[in-house]
């Protein structure tokens, strides 16, 4: 059987100034299994949006395709829920309407009492039911963030896309959210897409790790599978022995490996490769296990 | 105390001030005649002391209490209370606008949502704009054959503008990250346009809708003096023909008081369309 979702061979080009094509991303091909959360990391500019817009069915690839459940994603879509980066609430709602908002357009066969029952208990869930008739102006970044999360989750999508939902916060309000989008993502088994720049985040959540390396004509480098068990704990996940050899791992290539697929000469894999550093024998392996894929 | 307290009893002090120097300059003045002269003003019935042609602040508030004690009595068409003058008035800026509204704002919308018929409207608004709205009476008049009604039609020119130009700004700058939500909701093409355009151009369109009524009770006294008939406009011209300047003074206070009161009903709708980003 075929993974839930597979992007193959995503492209996005644009027509450069003085001719020519300029090429964001290229031959970006992923999977992602049923129940899985995938984390996308890489530095600004190598396109991590656009396929994260993509996905959503906001933005159209240049090349390549996207099927989702066997079917190839044409348009935006219910069966998507997106979290923007800026929360994108409407401001004339309150919380409350924002999420019904979302419900009605799922459920358009709904009463109202079954709108307002169902968009309640979504704001529980992310423990806004204090606060349904704010409006986003009066609540704080963290809990616009939830109301944005509470309306993804509340219309029940097959997968939820994440944009950076965390940037904007502070460390500890980020921390309290991951730790809820954790538990709640277990509970529902929800197939989760998220875009960040943070690399701690990406080992507490995914599965997962897609690396991109640098724009232009970025690519996915290499996917980092997360071998740290489940449940996993904001707390205490930096006391297992995996955590710093993956964590290294992904600095490393932040910081050195990203900026190098793009020189010429340099190998630019269209299946990027697997690692598991989390399980490399040893002390800390620095990037040993680097050099062995290279070769 | 407060300030706006402090505020209040100062627009007073100015108010008293004003109106204590009113009175100075229209007190009856004492001239020095010849002998001939006073013979002359006896003659004609006249007594020693010359009156201003400008009226007294005490002879104003005689004026107010008694028009606005019968304010629609109807004596024929030269003699009408100053209610039904207003009346006449509002009914034509009332229908001029609301026709204007129910032209500006759907027809707006298509061209915020639309580049193309922007482009191909832009022109014609640019050039249509400018123009004053009584520089159409004669074509109006011509054409309508109907006082009244091409008064209305005034109303209606120079209320479309800003409200067009509003809503179609309104439109084409709503958000693209709301517009992304409803695409990602699957929302249909009504819905989107009336729960999510319609409240987040709202303020703007609102914006265009409040200058619009500014300007019709602007030019809504300018046509009435063309026009002549009926209408608070008209009241004003009639009462300069009768050399009656107190009425005159009086009708000029009704039209800002009005025109105050229009403004705030527009503002008061502005506030409930408001949201704070």
């Amino acid at each position: 059987m075929s993974a839930f979702l597979q992007v193959q061979r995503l492209a996005k080009r644009y027509p450069a100034p003085g001719g020519g094509l300029t090429t964001v991303f290229e031959n970006v091909s992923f999977e992602i299994g049923k129940g899985e959360f995938v984390c996308l990391v890489g530095h600004s500019g190598c396109g991590k949006t656009t396929i994260l817009n993509v996905l959503a069915g906001l933005d159209a690839a240049s090349e390549g395709v996207v099927i989702m459940d066997g079917r190839e994603v044409v348009g935006p879509s219910l069966e998507r829920g997106v979290v923007f980066q800026s929360h994108a609430l409407l401001p004339w709602l309150s919380a409350l309407g924002n999420v019904a908002f979302a419900v009605r357009s799922r459920w358009p066969q709904w009463s109202r009492a079954e709108v307002r029952a169902h968009s309640r208990r979504y704001l529980e869930m992310v423990g806004l039911a204090a606060s349904e008739h704010k409006t986003p102006a009066q609540l704080s970044g963290g809990m616009k963030q939830r109301v944005g999360i509470a309306r993804a989750f509340a219309i029940e999508p097959k997968m939820l896309l994440l944009d950076e939902p965390f940037g904007a916060l502070d460390a500890l309000t980020r921390g309290v959210i991951q730790e809820e989008l954790l538990q709640i993502c277990a509970r529902t088994h929800q197939t989760v897409f998220m875009i960040t720049h943070d690399v701690d985040e990406a080992i507490l959540l995914s599965d997962k790790i897609l690396l991109m390396s640098n724009g232009p004509a970025a690519i996915v480098a290499e996917v980092v599978e997360n071998t740290i068990s489940r449940p996993r704990d904001r707390h205490t996940i930096h006391h297992d022995p995996q955590y710093y050899r993956i964590r290294n791992h992904l600095v490393d290539f932040l910081i050195h490996r990203s900026q190098q697929y793009a020189s010429a000469g340099a190998a630019r894999p269209t299946r990027p490769p697997v690692v598991r550093p989390g399980l490399d024998a040893g002390p800390i392996a620095k990037s040993a296990n680097v050099v062995n894929l290279r070769h | 105390m407060a300030r706006s307290l402090k505020s209040a009893l100062l627009s007073l002090l100015l108010l008293a001030v004003f109106v204590g120097a009113w009175h100075l300059a229209t007190l009856p003045k004492e001239t020095a005649r010849s002998a001939a002269d006073e013979e002359y003003a006896k003659l004609m019935g006249q007594g020693a002391k010359k009156v201003s042609g400008l009226p007294t602040p005490a002879r104003m508030g005689e004026t107010i209490v008694r028009q606005l004690s019968d304010p629609f009595y109807y004596r024929g068409p030269n003699d009408m209370g100053i209610g039904v003058q207003l009346a006449h008035s509002l009914a034509r800026v009332g229908t001029g606008y609301l026709l204007a509204c129910l032209f500006a704002i759907p027809l707006g919308f298509l061209v915020g949502m639309s580049p193309l018929l922007h482009g191909a409207l832009n022109p014609f608004i640019q050039v249509l704009k400018p123009i004053s709205p009584l520089a159409w009476m004669p074509l109006a008049l011509y054409t309508i054959k109907d006082s009244s009604v091409s008064g209305v039609f005034v109303i209606f020119i120079c209320s479309v503008w800003p409200m067009l130009i509003n809503t179609a700004y309104g439109v084409s700058a709503v958000r693209r990250e709301w517009l992304n939500v409803a695409k990602t909701l699957e929302v249909r093409p009504l819905r989107k346009a009336f729960a999510v355009i319609l409240p987040a151009a709202a303020p703007t369109i609102v914006t265009g809708m409040r200058i619009s009524i500014g300007i019709a009770w602007l030019v809504i006294v300018a046509a009435e003096m063309l026009v002549g008939g009926t209408g608070i406009g008209y009241f004003v011209w009639n009462e300069w023909n009768n050399l009656n300047l107190t009425n005159v003074v009086f009708a000029i206070l009704v039209i800002g008081v009005v025109g105050m009161l229009l403004d705030f009903a527009i503002g008061a709708l502005q506030r409930r369309v408001t949201y704070v980003e």
